[in-house]
């Protein structure tokens, strides 16, 4: 699969621009003073800490690299995916009553977190893509909604990919501290909601080790997640006593890059034109 | 934020105060801070007195007193004193009739979160003794979950998993406010701010099972009274406390016993 594309969208400033007017169709369609609140984000996108200063002089580190631009696009885009498979697994109809109000609430979030981005972004925001969750992009046939487990294990998958997602991306915000706070902010909500789906899947909330019930597929959610050296300090075998390396690889979560993700979210992306 | 002298007259009231306010919020509820985010402007940190009604300090002599430190080495041990209090909650828990009594579910994670605070914790030790003198590392703390107002009650579930999601939902607040606090202009600075994130994911992991084995199937694991709306949106986002914020919670909670100061953490 080659999802260049993709990446490349996400810094082609022409295409970006020219996307914006899409953008503010969805956007009047929730109601202009929504825009109006929103417009009023006190971003700083433009760095000029002293620390901004510092931070952005030593983007030598790969993580580092990404504008804030970039960053938010690039979060925009996993949201956007969210906020449509949990819409159309609303309304499918393939949700168990006893689960409605875990993914009723999901829902609410990912489809504020895409407020919240768009109007971060303004008429930078990329366009959303075409989904399509049977993930024929990737080569796959599946049948989330009408089929529930498979929903449950997307719902899964994307939620921890998330987590991973703005993990990866904490660094290339760090020159913008609100932004790295709003990421933050994300991030955690993800996290639970991670958590949440991963039990009623009767999997432990946490990762251990690169494990998962997942279609072998998606391995590449859980790829690296088996890391034990934090800090450069190798814990594996320091906590016999207290989980093991088992334990150590729950204890810490891992990032992935954003091509890493955009290779995963590639399952669902229809290639643009 | 400004560094500030330790200041026993201004700090105590406003202690009692929290301390009051945090009461109301019936038992164990430090998750909705709100209320004492409402009425702690105020962002001097000072000494953090363990006993804020005995208007003497533990120790009077300054010299004493640890001080958490500035720079990244203050946002380095104030991680490890929030893991150093978490771990040492579980480990409690783990005695207490509660947990031997509970469900394998319920054991299960329990046991796990327990190790993985543990790991924190030391792994925070051996962090920052390895990047600084032994002086300037944290401590070993001191704490008391048996007593006070908001004491836990090792044989009651509702005790335990209550104060358990008051820690995490508390951890989670603590480190998506502490990542800005981070100097990121030397390759060490990038490392821990990556490692905020690899850990606070695992809190809100955390705090998400407890939410739900409180109340199952419901909204709670990202409920509406943990979140916030941002730029006018619907709740959706955890929040982002500084630490001069945490650390007046955690004292409010009565179970710290060692004191120490807050003077030179970085405010932005």
């Amino acid at each position: 699969m080659n999802f260049i594309k993709l990446l490349e969208s996400l810094s082609d400033k022409e295409a970006l621009t020219k996307k914006g007017s899409r953008r503010d169709t969805f956007l009047q369609m929730k109601g202009f003073g929504k825009n109006v609140a929103l417009a009023s984000i006190p971003f700083g996108l433009a760095a000029t800490s002293s620390k901004a200063r510092a931070a952005t002089a030593s983007m030598a580190a790969a993580a580092f690299q990404a504008s804030p631009i970039d960053v938010l696009n690039f979060a925009l885009t996993l949201e956007y995916l969210e906020k449509e498979f949990y819409q159309l697994g609303l309304e499918s109809g393939v949700i168990d009553d006893k689960d409605m109000i875990v993914f009723e609430t999901i829902s609410k979030h990912e489809d504020a977190h895409v407020e919240f981005l768009l109007g971060a972004l303004k008429d930078q925001a990329v366009a959303k893509p075409t989904f399509d969750f049977t993930g024929g992009p990737g080569g796959l046939s599946l049948d989330p909604f009408n089929d529930y487990p498979t929903f449950m294990a997307l719902a899964q998958g994307f939620e921890d990919t998330g987590v991973r997602a703005y993990k990866g991306q904490a660094g290339a915000l760090a020159v913008d501290n609100d932004l790295l706070d709003y990421a933050l902010q994300i991030h955690s909500v993800e996290a639970r909601h991670a958590s949440q789906v991963r039990r009623m899947r009767m999997e432990k909330g946490w990762i251990t080790q690169n494990t998962n019930t997942l279609p072998s597929d998606f391995a590449p959610i859980y790829a690296g997640e088996e890391n034990t050296i934090q800090g450069g300090v190798d814990l594996k075998g320091l906590f016999d006593d207290f989980g093991g390396a088992d334990a150590v690889t729950a204890a810490f979560d891992e990032p992935l890059t954003m091509e890493e993700v955009l290779t995963i979210g590639g399952f669902f992306i229809v290639p643009a034109e | 934020m400004k560094s500030n002298e330790i200041k026993d007259d201004a700090l105590e009231p406003r202690n009692g105060r929290d301390r009051r306010k945090f009461l109301k919020l019936s038992g164990m509820a430090l998750v909705g801070g709100g209320l004492l985010l409402s009425c702690s402007n105020d962002d001097d940190m000072g000494v953090v007195n363990p006993d804020p009604e005995d208007p003497d300090p533990v120790d009077p002599d300054p010299d004493a007193v640890f001080d958490l430190g500035a720079g990244n080495l203050g946002i380095l041990n104030y991680a490890y004193a929030l893991e150093q209090l978490e771990a040492a909650f579980y480990l409690e828990v783990l005695k207490g009739s509660y947990y031997v009594g509970a469900s394998a579910e319920e054991k299960q994670i329990l046991l796990d979160v327990t190790n993985h605070e543990v790991i924190h914790r030391d792994f925070f030790k051996t962090a920052i003794t390895a990047a600084v003198k032994p002086e300037q590392v944290l401590p070993d703390l001191e704490f008391d979950f048996s007593a006070g107002p908001n004491a836990v009650d090792f044989s009651s579930r509702d005790s335990v998993l209550k104060t358990s999601v008051a820690l995490e939902d508390t951890g989670v607040r603590a480190y998506n406010g502490a990542g800005k606090l981070i100097d990121v202009s030397d390759d060490a600075g990038k490392v821990y701010l990556g490692l905020a994130g690899k850990i606070v994911s695992v809190e809100a992991r955390h705090a998400s099972a407890f939410r739900d084995l409180l109340k199952p199937g419901s909204a709670d694991f990202a409920g509406d009274d943990v979140l916030i709306g941002l730029g006018g949106t619907a709740p959706a986002f955890d929040k982002a406390a500084l630490p001069g914020e945490i650390l007046k919670e955690v004292i409010a909670l009565g179970f710290l016993k060692t004191a120490f100061t807050a003077n030179n953490l970085p405010t932005e």
